[in-house]
């Protein structure tokens, strides 16, 4: 089974079922049906075959949330070439970054054809390079017309389940990105295990406001549902970030019955909607509100529930996956029909000791929630530095083995054969095992999870050399959670030769505009201090636990 | 008047969003489009100035074209607190 085949296969037995609800602010939604989707659709894969774009290859997708990312997206693969969706620019980055990441993408992924806007077909072709791969930049107003598909006459039909059909970028903020390549074998195979974890059924109705260029928007947000053939309502994070209350108005309306959050998001839910926008609302559609994508917390789940019971929100609803683009997408889910299992564990234990056991005598605790059992068709190892099995309750790597893994990162065989140990794929997130159910515990690497974005602090430090002012080496940037959050808050401290506070207050602000500007991360605290605060290795390397513990404790002293 | 609005918001916007009390923001300042406050912020601020001030902000007004420092800010719920 390929998508078209099976896009083809609901055009044929429900042509005016919906699709998507999509939804804008400020204008009626709009109903798409199957049947208006595939015209759409094919409006774009007859502008891709008139421009000469060949099945195989790759179109990059510049488009904001509507219609056209949806059509071009569907149009790429009727026409058998290769989407990816890359972030539209916004107000937070700055045009010069976004320019160079998109020339970067280009020089890897070698895409023959860009879609945009026409108003922002000049910076697109600001990004092109004479001799680069791309041939046509294709704007949304020279269209061919729509029309109902000849699926004799579309190139997607002759392509064969184990060809890609989209590359999937990872959300790094700048330097070379991995695209993960997927087929339509390995995408089929995760939707019919995760689907058998949900029960998904044809009473399922999906609401979104999830980024499509991120994999949880991409394929629990788009693909499942039209694929399934269950109706999405679909907004945008634009949306959903100045009117949360709107994702509870959908699943009242439509009675929608599945989502998919990231944990940051059951806090600001909780915290940031007026009971005056939630008068007369039924939650009790909703069977499932799935965490994923940044740690689980219980106490997010609980300030969830407590602010939504009262409209008829079941506890039972909220649920945890756990999951990443080179899996598809879902690598565990819990079981739907009890809420997650939460285990109390010994602090010191797990800090030093690496083993997750029931805290003795009213020792410092901490509560682990989990994220389910693994799919169906995806098998769990937990190791050590050495590749060995620790065994249950002991945290190691998380690796996995699964019949719907990525083809590779595009072009990218280096990185590809690096992710891989003897056939697991190595995830770089730490868990444990406890009575089958994984508990993912933290990051092997110093990455900050901010919002369910990725974050490199190295990246982040780079940007803050660029600050005049400021000296190469002598920055640090991580993570502290913010409980009230649900979220990591990013810190950066930066050492300079003044230890005049106006003048350091001045750089503090030069540096968080940079930084925003060129990673589009907000950024919570920016402390500019004098020389030698900042706290370096014996081998001089900055010692990011070490500076954090730090930061940390000034902060308590100043309360 | 105007000024103490103003006033009320620098303090709240240093000392809740930018966790930075000392810090000054001026009155023509851009806050929104420069990225000093984040999106996530907004709706932050929405509820603060509804709390505070006791006028409606709705959610598509949150943006630089709306307001995008403190001076047209304060105008628009100067303009409210009139009308109520």
């Amino acid at each position: 089974m390929t998508f078209s085949e099976r896009l083809q296969s609901h055009l044929g037995r429900t042509p005016e079922r919906v699709a998507v609800y999509l939804q804008h602010s400020g204008q009626p939604d709009l109903p798409i049906t199957y049947r208006q989707l595939l015209r759409g659709a094919n409006a774009y894969a007859r502008t891709f075959a008139r421009e000469k774009l060949q099945p195989g290859e790759v179109v990059i997708l510049i488009l904001q949330h509507g219609v056209d990312l949806i059509y071009s997206f569907w149009g790429a693969v009727l026409h058998g070439a290769i989407p990816s969706i890359m972030p539209f620019l916004t107000e937070k980055l700055s045009p010069e970054r976004y320019r160079a990441d998109l020339a970067a993408l280009i020089s890897v992924t070698k895409p023959a054809a860009v879609v945009t806007y026409p108003e922002f077909e000049a910076e697109v072709r600001a990004a092109l390079k004479h001799g680069d791969s791309v041939r046509a930049v294709i704007v949304t107003n020279k269209l061919e017309l729509q029309a109902d598909p000849d699926f004799n006459a579309l190139a997607g039909m002759n392509r064969s389940e184990n060809d890609i059909v989209l590359l999937q970028h990872s959300s790094g903020t700048t330097g070379l990105q991995k695209g993960v390549a997927l087929s339509h074998r390995a995408i089929f195979n995760q939707l019919d295990a995760y689907g058998q974890a949900l029960n998904l059924n044809n009473g399922d109705v999906i609401v979104s406001w999830l980024p499509l260029y991120h994999d949880m928007g991409l394929i629990a947000g788009f693909l499942l549902p039209i694929l399934s053939g269950v109706p999405l309502v679909l907004s945008s994070p634009f949306e959903w970030v100045r009117a949360p209350y709107k994702l509870m108005q959908s699943v009242s309306q439509y009675k929608g019955t599945l989502s998919w959050l990231p944990n940051f998001a059951y806090n600001f839910c909780a915290q940031k909607i007026r009971d005056r926008s939630l008068e007369g609302l039924d939650l009790s559609s909703w069977r499932a509100v799935i965490n994923c994508s940044e740690p689980v917390r219980w106490e997010s789940h609980q300030a969830f529930y407590e602010r939504f019971k009262s409209y008829g929100l079941k506890l039972d609803a909220l649920q945890c996956s756990y999951a990443m683009a080179e899996n598809v997408f879902g690598v565990t889910q819990t079981d739907l029909s009890r809420p997650p299992k939460v285990e109390e564990i010994d602090r010191e234990a797990f800090m030093t000791e690496r083993v997750a056991r029931a805290p003795v005598n009213g020792r410092p605790a901490m509560k682990m929630m989990s994220s389910g059992r693994p799919l169906a068709n995806t098998r769990i190892r937990v190791l050590d530095e050495h590749g060995r099995d620790v065994g249950d309750g002991k945290i190691g790597e998380i690796a996995l083995q699964s019949d719907c893994m990525l083809t590779g990162y595009y072009n990218r065989p280096d990185a590809t054969k690096k992710a891989f140990h003897d056939g697991w794929y190595l995830t770089g997130d730490y868990g444990y095992v406890s009575e089958g159910e994984v508990f993912v515990s933290g990051r092997k690497k110093d990455m900050i999870i901010v919002g369910g974005k990725n974050v490199y602090p190295q990246d982040l430090e780079s940007l803050t050399y660029e600050v005049p002012g400021v000296h190469p080496g002598r920055s640090v940037a991580f993570g502290i959670f913010n409980d009230e959050a649900g979220t990591e808050d990013v810190v950066i401290i930066a050492e300079v030769d003044s230890e005049d506070s106006a003048e350091q207050d001045r750089i503090a602000d030069l540096i968080r505009r940079h930084v925003t500007k060129n990673s589009a991360i907000a950024l919570r605290h920016v402390k500019v201090v004098g020389p030698k605060w900042i706290l370096k290795t014996s081998s001089g390397k900055t010692a990011r636990s070490a500076n954090k513990e730090k930061f940390l404790k000034e902060l308590e002293l100043q309360g | 008047m105007p000024d103490s609005i103003i006033a009320i918001l620098e303090q709240h916007i240093a000392s809740k969003i930018l966790k930075q009390p000392n810090r000054r923001i001026k009155p023509d300042e851009a806050i929104i489009s420069s990225g000093l406050i984040d999106s996530f912020s907004l709706v932050d601020l929405a509820l603060f100035v509804e709390d505070t001030f006791n006028v409606r902000m709705d959610d598509s007004e949150l943006n630089a074209q709306t307001f995008d420092n403190l001076d047209q800010l304060a105008s628009i719920i100067q303009t409210r607190q009139k009308k109520s």
